[in-house]
């Protein structure tokens, strides 16, 4: 057979492979690990009070993760391409950070802010504020992790898209808020809502940073991905893979949301953009 | 003067978008900003809208100084280059955004768009979206949006630019007819002196961020200021040295200046001439058919010069030697243009029948 029939064949086989093993098989083996001593098992394993706890935890973080980089994503990306001003490109650099630093290292800067070495730690302890060790520690880790996704999906957009109808509306006298709900915002909102579905997936599985600044208190400052952990370290696999089919279920359920978003936002581009 | 501009300057980086640029429009004129591309056309009406800050100057509208004023306060509609039409809004909402940002009651909005819709001839549209229009629909409907919070003046940013040459011709006269209709002042932006001699009042000239002339469009084509101008309007040829033809002999030294095919006329037939002592010795070097006339390639003297001439009189071709009247041409000097007439002309009293 000829070559040209060849290569496209191969670089197939290989991806489909690849897939199969280092994605779906972990995905199947979890599955059947939490169903293995049976559905009473992974029932009980699910609504242990300590399992709903973690999950209200990473519920918690979630959201926050979402709300609070939405609005800084938002704000971020409007600055970078709707300004000019000293020090832009160093900040649009600075956007990226979270996703070139190891996450243990963002978990230990919270440490060394907001712990017992840090200088703000008298002050903290004086008011009764616990950062590192409570849940706004795990908040703040997971904001941090997930900042770059919401910025990084609207820059590009709101390049591309241009200033022309913004400027036409601010001629007409339109303010502010009227120009980003009626003008911006119907350009950015597939965008910005797929670019939320992958903050939130990146949230609710965030280990590294969580687990530095978490100190691992069951019931306190556990969430999911680090239940997982304690589980699995004290032999209890049922409930770890249990507690994991939640996690990767979610995780399906993002990637699910994030394909029906795409599809939409290529159904509406075909209509409305040249 | 409706809007004026003084001193203004403008930079970007290191490329001067405006130097001293200076010039006054009257009210309910249609002005045209003519000039090659980045000539600094588009910064000029960008600055006039508010949405760029000249970096000295002033600019007045209706007598104020409105530099400090924000754009959305200056009574300004400005039709963008590309339409800039919201995508996502149907054509009735884009119409009606202007008024709806004003708070007007939804009847009143309802009933200023539908008339704005016919005034601009496009009536049963307003439920389709910017995607569904062609683009001289998309003119239309970004004319009628920009005129809906009734501005007292109007800027275009190449509004013909993205329109074919049929409809273009049309576009013309409709944007000349409408501007004068509604007593608004106008100032749109081309890079097509065709578009701006046939449909503007009065045309600014650009160049390299500096305005080279202003003026009516039968006076930049009589009486153009400037080489640039010279050449920019109208078709001309450059001359090296003006001084070997017949006629503008006076004075010494070379002498660059510009001939237009209609200043030189072509004879045939020697009977046909009276004034011997003006004619030059030509070679048709080249004829092209251009509909209603021939346009002819001389040589005279070593030098290529453009000339025209009538279907009617007895055919010429390639090779055919001729005679050829140079009856008057522009002679620079430095930055300035001179009108010269040939002398031989004047003794017999005759510049008038060569006249065009
Ligand atoms: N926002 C800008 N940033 C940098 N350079 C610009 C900008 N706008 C215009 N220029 C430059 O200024 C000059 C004049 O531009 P412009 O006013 O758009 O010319 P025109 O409309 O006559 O084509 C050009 O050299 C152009 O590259
Ligand atoms: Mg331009």
């Amino acid at each position: 057979m000829r070559k040209e029939v060849w290569i496209p064949r191969l670089l197939i086989a290989v991806s489909v492979l690849f897939i199969g093993v280092m994605l779906v098989l972990p995905l199947v083996v979890v599955l059947a690990e939490a169903f293995s001593s049976g559905l009473d098992a992974f029932l009980r394993a699910v609504t242990d009070p300590y399992t709903l706890k973690a999950l209200r935890l990473t519920l918690t973080a979630t959201v926050a993760a979402v709300l609070i980089n939405t609005l800084f994503g938002l704000t971020a990306a409007w600055a970078v391409t709707r300004f000019s001003f000293r020090g832009k490109g160093i900040l649009s650099t600075l956007i990226d950070i979270p996703f070139a630093v190891s996450p243990v290292i963002a978990g230990l800067v919270f440490i060394l802010i907001f712990g017992r070495i840090s200088p703000l730690h008298p002050f903290l302890d004086a008011h009764d504020i616990k950062v590192v060790f409570a849940e706004p520690g795990i908040i703040l880790a997971t904001v941090f992790v997930t900042f770059p996704f919401v910025a990084r999906e609207l820059i590009p957009t709101l390049e591309a898209r241009g200033t022309d109808e913004e400027q036409a509306a601010a001629l007409m006298g339109a303010g502010f808020v009227t120009i980003f709900r009626r003008v911006t915002f119907p350009h950015i909102r597939w965008a910005l809502l797929y670019s939320v579905i992958l903050c939130a997936a990146r949230a609710m599985g965030e280990f590294g940073a969580v687990s530095v600044v978490s100190g691992h208190l069951r019931g306190k400052t556990n969430t999911l991905s680090l239940h997982v952990e304690i589980l699995y370290s004290e032999y209890q696999f049922t409930a770890a893979f249990a507690v994991s089919a939640i996690l990767a279920a979610g995780a399906v359920l993002m990637l699910t949301a994030r394909n029906i978003v795409e599809y939409l936002a290529h159904k509406e581009d075909d209509f409305n953009v040249r | 003067m409706y809007v004026e501009l003084k001193n203004i300057n403008k930079a970007f980086g290191d490329v001067h978008a405006s130097r001293n640029v200076g010039f006054g429009i009257a009210r309910g004129v249609l002005a045209a900003l003519l000039g090659p591309s980045g000539s600094g056309k588009t910064t000029i009406l960008r600055m006039i809208a508010g949405l760029e800050r000249p970096d000295s100057g002033d600019i007045f509208i209706d007598g104020a100084r409105v530099n400090d004023v924000a754009p959305g306060r200056r009574g300004i509609g400005f039709v963008f280059q590309n339409y800039a039409l919201f995508r996502y809004m149907t054509v009735f909402d884009n119409i009606a955004f202007g008024l709806t940002v004003q708070k007007e009651p939804a009847a009143a909005v309802r009933r200023k768009v539908l008339e704005l819709l016919s005034l601009v001839g496009m009536e049963g549209m307003e439920k389709r979206y910017p995607a569904q229009l062609s683009g001289g629909q998309k003119q239309r409907v970004a004319f009628a949006r920009a005129l809906a919070p009734n501005p007292k003046l109007l800027l275009l940013d190449e509004p013909f630019a993205a329109i074919d040459a049929k409809v273009r011709k049309e576009l013309r006269a409709w944007l000349r007819d409408m501007i004068h209709r509604l007593g608004v002042t106008g100032i749109f932006v081309t890079h097509d002196q065709d578009d701006a001699v046939e449909t503007a009042d009065e045309i600014i000239v650009t160049n390299n961020g500096r305005i080279e002339q202003k003026g009516s469009p039968q006076m930049l084509y009589k009486a153009p200021a400037t080489p640039f101008v010279t050449s920019f309007i109208g078709s001309s040829a450059p001359l090296e040295n003006y001084r070997r033809l017949k006629g503008f002999e006076n004075g010494s030294g070379a002498a660059t200046g510009a001939v237009r095919p209609e200043f030189i006329k072509i004879y045939k037939e020697v009977d046909g001439i009276t004034y011997e002592n003006s004619v030059e010795e030509a070679v048709v070097e080249d004829t092209a058919f251009r509909g209603t006339y021939w346009e002819v390639s001389l040589k005279i003297k070593n030098m290529t010069l453009p000339a025209r001439y009538s279907l009617e009189k007895a055919p010429i071709a390639a090779g055919d030697k001729v005679k050829a009247l140079v009856y008057r041409l522009y002679a620079f000097d430095g930055d300035n243009v001179t009108l010269l007439e040939n002398r031989n002309l004047d003794t017999h009293n005759g510049a008038n029948r060569y006249s065009i």
